[in-house]
């Protein structure tokens, strides 16, 4: 699904990815690790066409996508979430889905202003498919909140939801179980596997080692910008380099 | 009542409201600023299209008035074009400009691209008052002719006041339709989160400049119709200052809000009405209310507009339940 | 000869309005590094600083000395005022918000002083009569050299604050990262109410060194101010000296510009350079890449 070659990348003088290549399975979930500064976040930037690496390739289904800019890729599939919840803050929850839909519509400025027939259908089915997918996340009931008043895990759901709306191949996650409790992160669980079941590859970076072992399939550790270890969840604990890795951390 | 159905409520009533107002006023005065409201109102929805929805400031917005005006003017008055035809080269003419130059200009952010505008509407003034033998330099161009419909000609308040509301609900209609379609959903989410809109898909960098040249566009026609009702223009009502007020009118009255734009127009078009006896004071007048309402209300009046209206409809559905 | 004496004196009246432009950048540039404000009113301090030295001068038949003083220290309280009571208290500090309150602050400063002043453009004396110099075949009025040793004084003064003195690198240490600085205890409020005191006293001595060759009025502050700050882009925010390079070579283009081709697009040159620079090399001509971080 995924192919990450080589992958580099120096801001200034600072090497923050080096040579970092790893593959992502179609319908796994892949768990990406690592102390802070390891490199996670630049990596996933890389990949959704935020950063431009130093050098290296991404392959989205084998096709070549390394300087493909971000919107490009969503319509090829691919799409993310953030570390820090990146909202659309003055619109309400279901307005926020609806802009995950703008890749499966079409209506321009013209046919927009005009509400020429057309607009008007696609309209009603932008609203339709965006209330189906808060009702997938069980977020329905705040569809009309505005999406700064939510609380801080709905916040994190509101992502997944707008993301799943892009009707993505593949779904990164960068975090999604930060700042959530308990219920919050098993909920959370319950519906990553829901997505993977639906056909969605997915990778996440995330700290919760406990949610990480617990639901990926396998697992790659990133050090210091370099590839540690990759394997299943069983190997990663048993790896002596990544044990030191963290313990030195720590 | 749908969302929907409430804002088609609200536009009929605004419409006929626009309608009827002229059957009220006596003498060419008030009709004369209702005319510059109208004007106002479509420049001000025009900036406010790409501040309020796009996030993205343009501080030389005068600039693409002027070009309508200046545009529409000279092929009247020098090529003997029909004016209807004339505003529309003027428009599509400044749209394009506006593509052109919106690629480099809209790549800039925050106070780059504030500056960035401020420079291109800086040079398009310097244009109009250096250009003598086409503009007719700072001391303007005359004997533009009024725009006709056959036998029908706009030269007088009263037909003038319908001429320039016609087309003030017009573009207000569509710029609604506009803001609650798809394209404004993306607007406004490159406003909150451009990283995250463009990861969703929208192609942020084009919808931008699409905004740009479609606010140019609006202003142009603005710009054209200005020309044709006054008959007379010159440079000093395309400068800095003018850039300036747009903003105040669109800041005032709400951003993200075409109601709000209007409200704005109104305001800042009848407040030196008002300062006049005071002369030259308006200038303080606006520098103040920048600062208040950015401080105060950085939703602008319409906003404050909303909230007293929610507190009542709030205080009147306690009343009937609690007399149920 | 004579076109060699022309180009002499078009190049000595650019140097000298290239070092004026630097002045200005330079009052952006220390707001900038502090807060990441750009502060549309910069222009009004230079124009206070010209109007209020005649008001004192002229008006109230002040001597020069004290008069410029007071300038400086009315303009210097304007500016903290202006701090005090717009930015200080912002809750939802975005940069829109902030280009909002600045152009509102220039447009209120300029208000006020049209109302107490009036629209007429006056001259300020110069500092040291009107009787030309001349130096090895080129005529230069006193008022350029008060200029250009004035400009000399301020950005040395400046490199040495910056450089050596403890309040210096602590306004600095803010402008890499406030947060950071908080942390050892710098008051990054105090450092930016500092740079609004710079920048307004450094801004008003543009104006009043300026004023006696270009005459003043209520209105210059909006041309003065848009040209400091195409010369601190040109020259790129973080770097001083490039401040400094950007403000000449602006003085220089326009003044060159202006002779040579046309007068009447004098304006147009330093916006269609500005422009330029934007485009292609917006961290200016003489800074470092800054790599971007999202």
């Amino acid at each position: 699904m995924l192919r990450i070659d080589g992958i580099t990348k120096i801001f200034g003088g600072l090497t923050a990815l080096e040579d970092v290549s790893l593959f992502v399975n179609k319908g796994s979930i892949t768990g990406v690790i690592g102390p802070n500064g390891a490199g996670k976040t630049t990596l996933f930037n890389i990949v959704t066409g935020l950063y431009t690496q130093t050098s290296g390739d991404v392959y989205l289904e084998e096709k070549n996508i390394s300087l493909y800019a971000p919107e490009v890729l969503a319509g090829l599939g691919l799409v993310r979430t953030f570390q820090n919840v990146e909202l659309f803050g003055q619109m309400t929850v279901l307005e926020n889905v609806m802009v995950g839909l703008h890749t499966k519509s079409k209506s321009g400025i013209i046919s927009c202003s005009f509400k020429l027939p057309g607009q008007i259908k696609e309209e009603r089915y932008i609203k339709e498919k965006a209330l189906h997918w808060l009702e997938y996340t069980g977020m329905a009931d705040a569809a009309e909140i505005k999406a700064n008043n939510l609380p801080f895990g709905k916040g994190r759901l509101l992502e997944i939801s707008r993301a799943l709306a892009v009707e993505p191949k593949l779904i990164l996650m960068d975090e999604p179980a930060a700042g959530l409790n308990s219920r919050e992160t098993s909920a959370l669980a319950n519906l990553i596997r829901k997505i993977r079941e639906s056909g969605i590859t997915i990778v996440l970076v995330e700290h919760d080692m406990e949610l990480v072992m617990d639901i990926c399939d396998s697992i790659v550790v990133l050090n210091l910008g370099k590839k540690l270890a990759e394997g299943t969840p069983r190997e990663i604990q048993e790896n002596p380099a990544v044990i030191s890795a963290y313990l030195g951390e720590s | 009542m749908t969302k929907e159905k409430r804002e088609i409520l609200i536009f009929l009533i605004f419409t006929l409201a626009v309608l009827i107002t002229p059957l009220f006023l006596r003498g060419s005065y008030y009709l004369n600023v209702l005319v510059f409201i109208g004007i106002n109102t479509m420049l001000a929805i025009a900036l406010n299209l790409l501040l309020g929805y796009a996030g993205q400031i343009s501080l030389g917005h005068a600039a693409f008035f002027g070009l309508g005006a200046y545009i529409s003017g000279i092929l009247t008055t020098r090529f003997s074009f029909d004016p209807w035809l004339a505003m529309i080269i003027s428009a599509l003419m400044s749209g394009g400009l506006a593509f052109i130059i919106g690629f480099p200009i809209l790549k800039l952010k925050g106070h780059y691209l504030a500056m960035a505008t401020l420079g291109f509407g800086i040079i398009m003034f310097i244009i109009f008052n250096e250009t003598v033998a086409l503009t007719g330099g700072p001391s303007g161009l005359s004997g533009i002719p009024n725009i006709h419909i056959n036998s029908l000609v706009f030269d007088n308040d009263l037909n003038n006041y319908y001429l320039i509301w016609v087309i003030t609900l017009m573009v207000m209609l569509l710029s609604i339709n506009l803001s609650q379609s798809r394209i404004g959903r993306a607007l406004r989410a490159i406003h909150d989160s451009e990283v995250a809109a463009r990861v969703m898909g929208v192609n942020a960098r084009v919808l931008k400049v699409q905004i740009f040249a479609v606010s140019a566009l609006i202003s142009a026609v603005a710009g054209s119709l200005y020309a044709h009702t006054m008959t007379f223009i010159s440079p000093a009502s395309f400068g800095f200052n003018f850039s300036i007020e747009l903003v105040t009118m669109v800041i005032i009255g709400g951003l993200g809000s075409i109601y709000g734009s209007f409200l704005g127009a109104a305001i800042l078009t009848v407040l030196p009405e008002f300062l006049r006896v005071l002369q030259d004071f308006d200038i303080v007048v606006y520098g103040l209310m920048l600062i208040l309402m950015t401080m105060f209300m950085p939703g602008g009046l319409i906003s404050g507009l909303r909230l007293i209206g929610e507190a009542i409809g709030s205080r009147i559905k306690r009343k009937s339940v609690s007399n149920a | 000869m004579d076109n060699s004496r022309q180009l002499i004196q078009y190049v000595l009246s650019g140097l000298s309005n290239g070092a004026i432009y630097a002045l200005i950048g330079f009052g952006f540039a220390i707001i900038y590094n502090a807060t990441g404000i750009i502060n549309f009113a910069q222009g009004e301090f230079v124009m206070l600083g010209g109007m209020l030295t005649l008001f004192f001068l002229v008006f109230l038949n002040f001597p020069l000395v004290p008069s410029i003083v007071l300038a400086i220290l009315i303009s210097t309280a304007v500016g903290i005022a202006f701090e005090r009571l717009a930015i200080r208290p912002l809750k939802n500090a975005n940069p829109l918000s902030l280009v909002i309150i600045t152009i509102g602050a220039s447009i209120l400063i300029r208000g006020i002083a049209m109302l107490v002043w009036g629209k007429d453009t006056h001259a300020l004396p110069a500092f040291s009569g009107n009787e030309p110099l001349h130096i090895a075949g080129a005529t230069i009025m006193p008022q350029h050299l008060w200029i250009f040793s004035i400009t000399v004084l301020i950005i040395a003064a400046n490199k040495l604050f910056f450089n050596y003195s403890i309040i210096g690198k602590a306004m600095r240490a803010c402008a890499y990262n406030s947060q950071a600085a908080s942390l050892v205890g710098i008051n990054v409020k105090t450092m930016v109410l500092l740079s609004f005191v710079i920048s307004s006293a450094i801004g008003s001595m543009a104006g009043i060194i300026i004023a006696p060759l270009t005459m003043t009025s209520y209105d210059v502050g909006i041309m003065l101010g848009l040209k400091g700050f195409c010369a601190v882009i040109i020259g790129g925010m973080s770097s001083g000296l490039g401040t400094v390079m950007g403000g000449l070579l602006l003085g220089l283009l326009e003044s060159l510009g202006a002779g040579y081709i046309s007068a009447s697009y004098k304006d147009a040159i330093a916006f269609i350079i500005l422009l330029l620079i934007l485009f292609i090399r917006p961290e200016g001509l003489f800074a470092k890449k800054e790599t971007e971080r999202v």
